[in-house]
């Protein structure tokens, strides 16, 4: 394996990133901020919805965050430069098996994710205070939680933007990433579900609901939420099959 | 370490459409396809027909041949970007389909088509570049200074390549392949798009190239580019290869040299044998009823003799071209087409 050609990709992944830092800050926290302040500052507020909403939406809005981070930065790029700039071409041609590309995009997407993840809770609480109760307990199982949701976001990053044709894109957000985000369990938990018992099942398979109530298992234990034992199983699972498929499209994408 | 290019039998058919070309794969919302025996075949392209090519160290070699020859997919096989149906391929020791990090250490390639990195600067492009082949950030500074001096980039050198003109990022890619002095340096196409000054540039600095050793290996459609720039050449038409050997050899292959393309009312077999019978022809050939291409080894001093025979024979003559011995003769003798058809 040649890892200087690898973080010399890393290198330049980080190098893009931080050219466009300004508009990748607004893309990744403007519109989940917005949601944050009329949900959980103004509703609240103006008392139509209960004060113990801050704390539920928190950990949903963190995996909101993470996941879109995450498919943007990979699939946005990927989508792009396979088929319309076709800059990868010159990575592809650099001295290393080609799958340790798509490696590195997705450990890039998921560095890129697990950044967001962690400044969208000071900045979120800072819009929320007084009267949010986070209580991490246990930090080892919360880092693991939001690593394998940053991962899930780049393997699902890597799938799309090798799936998805340019002239698709839009589609691919509002045919997969708005659903999976509205019945992701991000703006409630799995058990406001109840009386909806057909949808209740049907939503697990969206890798979406392990990631936000495995944060919320982990962040804010006093609310109701899966196994965190099946959330982490869930991801794994979900990691692996993106991760599988991601490559083996990205190689047929590569090579024809 | 020389490196020379070699191919076996290279076969490749693509299940249309490629990878890589519009359509594929992808959220393509079309009626689900019928099951069972009445499910159409896919339909196959063939690229590449059984090419064979012994590319020696240190040579410059070229690919001509119409659009759509094959070139393109030879190059891709090479660089490991288009794995052949069947068939082997070398560069140097290494047969690119078992070896391909060690290939890729020892080739630089010039798509046909840009693709810089738009979202780096010029002299980035070529210091990343140089990092993902392992160079220390001193040697990238120094190689990408004088790469950007000699393809006469200095002054955008940190400029986003988005705003370059088809010419200057054409220049950046060349830079770029040879950022890592490969040993074998693939141009497709190189001078698509350059104006004449930027032509004779490259030209120059691929000759500059190939005296330190460096075999290089160029795509072209432009016979001229072939004939002042390679030191052998393959003529390549739905996928094989028509002919192979130096420009010369290939010229003087062509029956006389000249060609007379000439175009009548109508004529007829009788007429065209007597065609045949004037001095110096060596070949007659009809396109279609009222065409024919006649191989001769003189040009313009043919003509009187043909109209009178024409008139003679009471056939109308219409449009006369004559071609001097060149390489668009040749693909022209092998093909029946030209080039530029």
């Amino acid at each position: 394996m040649n890892w200087k050609a690898f973080f010399a990709m890393l290198a330049r992944d980080a190098h893009v990133a931080r050219r466009n830092l300004v508009a990748l800050l607004f893309q990744t926290f403007l519109q989940p901020l917005m949601f944050v302040f009329i949900f959980g500052r103004v509703m609240v507020g103006s008392g139509y919805m209960p004060p113990s909403y801050k704390s539920l939406l928190l950990p949903g809005i963190m995996a909101i965050c993470m996941v879109g981070t995450g498919i943007w930065a990979v699939a946005m790029p990927l989508i792009g430069e396979f088929q319309f700039t076709r800059e990868i071409e010159d990575r592809l041609l650099a001295p290393m098996d080609i799958s340790w590309l798509a490696m590195e995009k997705v450990v890039a997407g998921t560095l890129q994710a697990l950044a967001a993840g962690l400044m969208v809770i000071p900045a979120a609480w800072l819009l929320l205070r007084p009267g949010v109760g986070l209580n991490i307990h246990h930090p080892l199982l919360f880092a693991a939680v939001a690593v394998l949701v940053a991962l899930f976001s780049a393997t699902g990053g890597l799938a799309l933007g090798c799936i998805v044709q340019q002239t698709h894109i839009g589609l691919m957000f509002s045919l997969v990433v708005a659903p999976m985000i509205f019945f992701g369990c991000t703006y409630y938990p799995w058990s406001a579900l109840t009386n909806f018992p057909i949808l209740q099942k049907v939503v697990l398979v969206n890798p979406l609901v392990y990631a936000s109530e495995g944060l919320r298992g982990t962040m804010v234990p006093q609310f109701p939420h899966l196994s965190l034992l099946a959330v982490l199983a869930a991801l794994v699972f979900f990691n692996a099959l993106l991760l599988v498929t991601g490559l083996r499209k990205f190689y047929g994408k590569a090579v024809s | 370490m020389l490196a020379g290019i070699r191919t076996l039998e290279l076969r490749k058919v693509y299940d249309s459409p490629s990878p890589m070309g519009a359509g594929a794969g992808g959220f393509a919302f079309t009626a689900p396809r019928a099951k069972g025996k009445t499910r159409q075949p896919k339909p196959q392209i063939v690229a590449l027909e059984g090419i064979s090519l012994d590319i020696a160290p240190g040579e410059i070699f070229c690919l001509l041949g119409p659009n759509g020859a094959g070139k393109s997919t030879t190059v891709g096989v090479l660089t490991t970007r288009i794995r052949p149906t069947s068939g082997r391929a070398f560069i140097g020791e290494h047969d690119v389909w078992l070896n391909q990090v060690a290939v890729k250490r020892l080739i630089g390639v010039v798509a046909q088509r840009p693709n810089l990195d738009f979202s780096l600067t010029a002299r980035e492009i070529l210091a990343f570049h140089g990092a993902y082949f392992g160079l220390s950030s001193h040697e990238r500074a120094k190689r990408a200074e004088v790469l950007l001096e000699r393809f006469k980039l200095t002054d955008r050198a940190d400029q986003l390549v988005r705003g370059f003109s088809g010419g200057m990022m054409q220049r950046l890619s060349i830079a770029r392949a040879m950022m890592h002095d490969p040993q074998v340096l693939f141009l497709d196409e190189p001078s698509a798009g350059l104006d004449p000054q930027t032509r004779l540039l490259l030209w120059e600095i691929v000759r500059e190239y190939n005296q330190s050793g460096k075999t290089v290996l160029l795509t072209t459609h432009n016979m001229e580019e072939a004939d002042a720039l390679c030191q052998r050449l393959a003529i390549i038409d739905h996928g094989r290869v028509i002919a192979l050997g130096t420009p010369r050899e290939l010229k003087a292959s062509v029956p006389g040299g000249f060609l007379l393309r000439l175009r009548f009312g109508l004529h007829s077999p009788e007429f065209l044998k007597r065609l045949q019978s004037l001095s110096g022809v060596r070949e007659v050939r009809a396109t279609d009823s009222s065409g024919a291409d006649v191989y001769a080894d003189r040009g313009g001093s043919l003509i009187p003799e043909v109209a009178s025979l024409a008139s003679a024979a009471g056939v109308e003559l219409h449009d006369v071209h004559i071609s001097e011995p060149s390489l668009e003769n040749l693909f022209l003798h092998h093909t029946g087409r030209s080039l530029r058809e």
